[in-house]
């Protein structure tokens, strides 16, 4: 019997779920009953962050610095006046980025003064027309990858600069041009040294596991208390946030090299210096470049967010626009920021595909061509613009810039559309708005928030036992009892709530879905294409059409959840059952299987482990929607950790609230990738 | 060649390996510390060990072939990165050129890489985003030789694996055969006096595999180079070396020229890879004659000391009396019979147990 017991993993699942049946069932719900609730020990946690990330910040090691203004030394404290510098330093680069797109002369200022400038108006920085611009991007895009790109990227700045979007959108581009680059080189170097050093590697892995989790809010708010408000802020938030895949993939693909690489580059005579810059970095150029990719998606998925700590550009704008609930406004800014977000995606993927060719023996105007086109567009954009201004005498010279709105708009349009839809659907939204809410989503919430603490951990616990043994066990209770202790464990089984109801739907469409796509060439194409393009989303552009339906409920939290996170849930089937070796489908066919028996008994077994690892990031991708769903308005983790944003104090409860996100994530990871790999071997897939 | 190699062998050997261990594992050293000497592959497997070279001593000399065979596993390769030194040794001593570079610090190494030693790789490790003529300059390029030197140099190269046309091609627009050309004019690019070959035709198709072997000797018999070569192929072992190591788990079970491996294997694991061997192909007259008697009336013909026997077979076997086998200058230096080719073809086959009692 005990024998049965040991092997048949079902048996003990069974047996768990009865024990935590019981739990629940006999648990009293008392504030003073530690199995229900665990008492809230680390509740000075957050205070003692704040209390020394004040010192650290006003305190701690004060120098004599020299303020020019009042002509005198002054006692301030050393890290209040590096980040001081940094920021500095970072805003000077994004101004100056920012002021060659848009004209200005903060640049300008940096090195005179306003006094100079004000006596010297020719020493204004003229910003470059759109038409410049715009024709680089496209030329870029044409020298990257043909004709097809080179049409997606000049249509897509035309529509930003048609609808009035121009301003923002570069403002915006700034921001990611300079974070994005700093983002790559902090990430190569931390690559390439964890790649070198075992123990950095061990160092880092965990904390690139943690970043990846940490919702992007908590990010802002130690910046805020670091750097202030500002660009600069919104920038650093970004770098801290894209550096990690960066990181993941310098390192992935130093590793996937090979010995044999790296032993031809000492056997003729490399030092490491040039092993690193002539063998290695360029030989791994490919994986490299798409962690460059990672970055700049990461960055726009940022962009929105950014702006809530004083990022400017479309960010802001759109926040504005949802917060009056102007649909119209909001989608127009969101197809802005999706189309940046294509364009910047495709193009460095395409500088990623892209293989050098040797041009040894071509002429000059050949091997130049990109560029003196560049140069022809730059001068007749000039000239246009110059000609613009005789064209367009009053207002608006529209060949130089079209101004921040005052470009066409089909606002109204959208808006009456959306009007319409409410009108027509009004009831039929209604009713499943309502039924979504009162039948399913209350109960189940009910459900988890009447669960007695210790049934929660005996249930993850378990099944961390039963899937991995003692070790992941332990891993899952400790993550578990770190939110336990804090005092937001309701909130935490809130969180838990919303993305367990949506991964399970996510995780259903996604099989399914993926599956019936797989079936056939075509199908598959366009699942990959749809899961390619909708990645490209920063996860904040969801709200705007489940906002227009659902309005400010938790549908329409779930309803962005499912959406956003059935991408990998879809990818991962997808890409699992495509790689079920040919071999063993002919197996099948010779044995004389059907369809769904060979689904059922040689594709799905065999790609189930890549599904888990799929399941594993639709569970990253909901819980980082579950937090900006805390814009639409939720009762979670995400709402406090919004609070504290605007919160004076709000570092320690913002940091330790990011930590609780993460954990639920990582206690999750933690068990499915131990079974996926556990899997993985057993099939001998690795 | 092996002629030349005994009018060298006074001479101090190009490579010297002197018990060189490389045991894989946290705390190999302290192990081997205590097994004084005595290493047992199975005992250190328990401790968490894995033995990759066992007590390896042998010399190379100035112009020798040595080709190291062995398995999968059997150390082969791990012993070719002790003396490259791309892996340290975990005990012994290696010299190259009397130099011991287990001693030498990391730019000594360097300069030692850049001006003596080549390596060619089995799956050709080429730089994917430079063409052939800077894949193959490469090795000077990082010394610091002016770029016009290193692209002449380069050129050269390509000349002498037979590349010409090809320099501006990029590693992917090649077939494998053509890769591993450029590999091996890449590693001979410095004009290095050791050359290194791990398993350099392994990943080749057999007939492409056949015509890369006779590439090779054809540029082995211009340049004379000292060569330590690692290959699987037992076949091909017998087909280059001047001698052979036998490999097994680490140890090296013989170590001995061809011939010698095929008449006389050492222990029972040889003999099984010598069993298959088809020996008219594989052994010289010289390696079978018998001592020229004067005395003795011989046939009308001659046959030279240094051809397989299979070349020459037709004849001897034809003839009723002894053949005489001449050198190259024409002078007999021994004899050959019908009834000895017969038993050294298929003597051993048939009666096995009295040929060993023999």
């Amino acid at each position: 019997m005990i024998e049965l017991f040991k092997q048949k993993k079902s048996l003990q699942f069974i047996l768990l779920l009865v024990i935590f049946y019981l739990l629940n069932h006999f648990i009293v719900p008392a504030e003073s009953n530690v199995l229900w609730r665990l008492p809230p020990l680390l509740k000075w946690f957050p205070l003692y962050i704040n209390d020394s990330i004040g010192y650290l910040m006003f305190e701690w090691w004060p120098i004599e610095v020299y303020d020019p203004d009042i002509q005198e030394f002054e006692q301030k404290p050393l890290v209040s006046q590096f980040t001081r510098v940094i920021s500095g330093f970072i805003l000077f680069q994004i101004e100056f980025i920012r002021e060659i797109m848009l004209g200005g002369a903060k640049t300008v200022v940096t090195f005179s003064s306003w006094d100079w400038v004000t006596a010297n108006p020719w020493a204004r920085m003229p910003g470059l027309p759109w038409t410049v611009i715009a024709g680089g991007a496209t030329i870029l895009g044409y020298a990257l990858a043909g004709r097809r790109l080179a049409l997606l990227v000049g249509l897509s700045m035309t529509y930003i600069s048609v609808f009035g979007q121009w301003e923002p959108a570069m403002q915006t581009l700034s921001f990611v041009l300079v974070a994005a680059p700093v983002s790559v080189f902090i990430g190569l170097i931390l690559g390439i040294w964890a790649f070198r050093n075992k123990t950095v590697e061990a160092v880092l892995n965990p904390l690139l596991n943690m970043a990846q989790i940490i919702p992007h809010f908590s990010y802002l708010i130690p910046v805020m208390v670091f750097f202030g408000i500002g660009d600069h802020a919104g920038a650093i938030a970004t770098v801290i946030f894209a550096t990690p895949p960066m990181v993941r993939l310098t390192l992935l693909g130093l590793k996937k090299l090979g010995p044999e690489v790296a032993e031809s580059g000492m056997m003729s005579g490399c030092t490491n210096w040039q092993l690193l810059t002539n063998v290695l970095v360029p030989t791994a150029r490919r994986d490299i470049l798409i962690g460059v990719n990672q970055v700049i998606m990461q960055c726009l998925a940022m962009v929105v967010l950014a702006s809530l700590i004083g990022a400017k550009g479309l960010g802001i704008d759109l926040l504005i626009a949802l917060n009056r609930l102007d649909i119209g406004k909001a989608t127009e800014i969101g197809i802005c920021i999706v189309l940046i977000a294509i364009v910047l995606d495709r193009m460095s993927l395409a500088w990623a595909n892209k293989q050098t060719d040797y041009f040894s023996s071509l002429s000059f105007i050949e091997k130049h061509k990109y560029s003196l086109l560049f140069a022809a567009l730059f001068v007749i954009a000039l000239g246009l613009a110059y000609v613009g201004q005789f064209i367009f005498p009053e207002g608006f010279n529209y060949l130089y810039i079209v101004p921040h709105n005052k470009g066409m708009s089909i606002a109204i349009y959208l808006q009456s559309g959306v009007d319409w839809i409410w009108d027509t659907y009004f009831f039929a939204l209604k009713v499943f708005n309502e039924w979504l809410i009162l039948s399913v989503l209350l109960p189940v919430k009910a459900a988890y928030l009447g669960m007695p603490v210790i049934a929660t951990f005996t249930l993850f616990m378990g099944i961390g036992f039963i899937v991995g043994g003692l070790r992941v066990a332990l891993t899952v209770g400790a993550l578990l009892l770190f939110i336990a202790l804090t005092q937001w464990w309701d909130r935490a089984l809130i969180t838990a709530y919303l993305m367990s109801v949506s991964v399970l739907v996510s995780g259903i469409i996604g099989i399914t879905v993926g599956t019936l796509c797989a079936q056939n060439a075509r199908s598959t194409r366009f699942i990959l294409t749809y899961c390619d393009t909708f990645q490209t989303f920063p996860s904040f552009i969801y709200l705007i059409p489940v906002m227009m339906l659902f309005g400010i409920t938790d549908t329409a939290v779930v309803i962005a959840i499912i959406v956003y996170a059935s991408i990998p849930a879809l990818r991962y089937t997808v890409e699992g059952l495509l790689s079920v070796p040919e071999t063993l489908q002919d197996a099948g066919t010779m044995s004389g299987v059907n369809r769904v028996q060979r689904w059922l008994t040689i594709e799905l077994p065999m790609s189930f482990p890549h599904i888990a690892l799929g399941l594993n990031q639709t569970v990253v991708f909901a819980l980082s929607m579950v937090i900006i769903g805390a814009m639409i308005g939720t009762d979670d983790l995400g709402q406090l950790i919004l609070g504290s944003l605007s919160d004076r104090n709000g570092v320690g409860n913002g940091l330790i609230l990011g930590v609780c996100v993460a954990c639920i994530g990582l206690a999750i990871d933690q068990i499915l990738r131990t079974w996926a790999n556990q899997r993985k071997q057993a099939l001998g897939l690795n | 060649m092996s002629t030349q190699n005994a009018t060298s062998l006074s001479d101090e050997p190009v490579i010297r390996c002197d018990s060189v261990y490389k045991i894989f594992g946290d705390n190999a050293e302290s192990m081997l510390k205590k097994a004084n000497g005595v290493v047992d592959a199975a005992k250190f497997q328990a401790a968490g060990c894995i033995v990759g070279v066992n007590n390896a001593s042998f010399d190379i000399h100035a112009g020798e072939l040595l080709i190291i065979m062995g398995l999968s596993g059997s150390g082969k390769s791990t012993l070719l990165r002790c003396i490259s030194r791309l892996t340290d040794a975990t005990a012994g001593k290696i010299f190259i050129e009397g130099e011991d570079i287990l001693k030498m610090n990391n730019k000594q190494l360097i300069e030692l890489r850049r001006n003596k030693m080549g390596m060619v790789f089995q799956n050709f490790a080429l730089l994917p985003h430079k063409t052939v003529l800077e894949n193959i300059a490469f090795p000077l390029q990082v010394k610091g030789v002016s770029t016009q030197e290193s692209v002449k140099k380069a050129k050269e190269m390509v000349d002498l694996v037979g590349l010409t046309g090809r320099e501006d091609y990029f590693p992917r627009q090649l077939s494998g055969g053509q890769q591993q050309r450029v590999g091996i004019a890449r590693s001979l690019v410095i004009e290095p006096d050791i050359w290194f070959l791990d398993e350099p035709f392994s990943a080749l198709d057999p007939l492409i595999r056949k015509e890369m072997q006779d590439e090779f000797l054809r540029l082995q018999s211009v340049l004379h180079k000292t060569i330590l070569f690692v290959t699987h192929d037992f076949d091909e072992a017998l087909r280059l070396a001047d001698r052979i190591a036998i490999m097994k788990d680490g140890i090296i079970e013989q170590l001995d020229t061809p011939a010698n491996i095929v008449l006389n294997p050492a222990t029972e694991y040889v003999r099984k890879f010598t069993e298959e061997v088809p020996r008219e192909k594989v052994l010289k007259i010289e390696s079978v004659m018998d001592a020229f008697d004067p005395l003795e009336s011989m046939s009308d013909f001659t046959v030279p000391h240094n051809v397989v026997i299979e070349t020459v077979a037709e004849v001897i076997l034809n003839s009723s009396k002894p053949v005489t086998v001449v050198d190259d200058a024409g002078q007999a230096v021994g004899a050959i019979t019908a009834a000895k080719i017969v038993h050294v073809l298929f003597g051993s086959h048939s009666t096995k147990g009295s040929e060993n009692a023999s």
